[in-house]
């Protein structure tokens, strides 16, 4: 298959990521769609590393799948403490510091 | 032969991340989210990553999803009851369970025609001796400052959400970080 396939669909994928997370208000939803933006990244890298025969782009996506794990803890913690104080689904309705 | 094992994961893939932005309850989000999951895993296996491959499913769809499950059972366990909704139309179950045995067996009959058959792999590339030797001596900064990541993110969570003891507890009043 040729590279640029599999970088079509990386650009799909992270369109429709990016769509959503503009689209979308709820929290919940938007970290899934960075999540979509990630694993389209991972995607290049894998299909990148095919290409040039480098392994160095599977660390990469390695490196991405940890600090996205990583961050999606931190981020639904957040979130947790979030919905604590004020249990609506909206992100636009946390405008606490908004002027 | 490839290429219909990646238009399949293709498929996968766009079919769960068109469902995840248009999913109108985030659960179903996240059922889709791990079919995204799977077609990723399968693009991998065409480009020869079994290692990332594995680790992509185990990782992602079996811890990510499984906190995102987690989080969003805790969150909606409060919403407000269904509305009622027109009746469904009749023969809806038969159709999807129609469907669905077509679809499993597109991928029965995919996965078992190209079993047996590597494609144009070469060598070990994308095994776990490559990876682990790749990481561990060309990017062994980058190892440890995962670990180091790891860890801000436990220490982070437990900073956060941990359970506190119950003479701090009681100082603090509930609801007063808010604005009323």
């Amino acid at each position: 298959m040729p590279l640029s396939a599999y970088l079509v669909v990386s650009l799909g994928i992270f369109a429709l990521g990016a769509l959503g997370l503009m689209l979308r208000r709820n929290p919940l939803v938007m970290l899934m769609c960075v999540e979509l933006m990630w694993n389209a990244a991972n995607l290049a890298f894998v299909a990148f590393a095919r290409g040039l025969d480098a392994m160095s782009g599977h660390v990469f996506a390695f490196v991405v799948i940890t600090v996205a794990a990583a961050e999606v803890a931190i981020g639904l913690a957040i979130l947790v403490l979030l919905f604590r104080q004020k249990p609506s689904q909206d992100v636009d309705e946390a405008s606490l510091l908004k002027d | 032969m490839i290429l219909l094992v990646f238009v399949l994961g293709t498929l996968m893939a766009v079919a769960g991340a068109i469902g995840v932005v248009s999913a109108r309850k985030p659960v179903h989000g996240v059922i889709a989210m791990i079919l995204n999951f799977a077609g990723l895993a399968v693009l991998y296996l065409t480009l020869q990553a079994e290692f990332l491959a594995v680790v992509q499913l185990i990782v992602y769809a079996g811890a990510v999803m499984v906190l995102f499950l987690f989080v969003v059972a805790l969150l909606t366990a409060q919403a407000r009851a269904p509305q009622l909704r027109p009746d469904r139309l009749k023969g809806q179950p038969v159709l999807a369970g129609g469907a669905a045995g077509l679809v499993l067996l597109v991928l029965v009959g995919v996965g078992l025609r190209a079993a047996g058959r590597a494609g144009p792999w070469e060598g070990d590339f994308g095994g776990v001796v490559r990876f682990g030797e790749e990481l561990l001596t060309n990017h062994v900064l980058a190892f440890e400052a995962l670990s180091l990541v790891l860890m801000v993110a436990v220490i982070g969570v437990i900073v956060l959400v941990g359970r506190r003891r119950p003479s701090q507890a009681a100082e603090r009043r509930p609801g007063s970080g808010g604005r009323s």
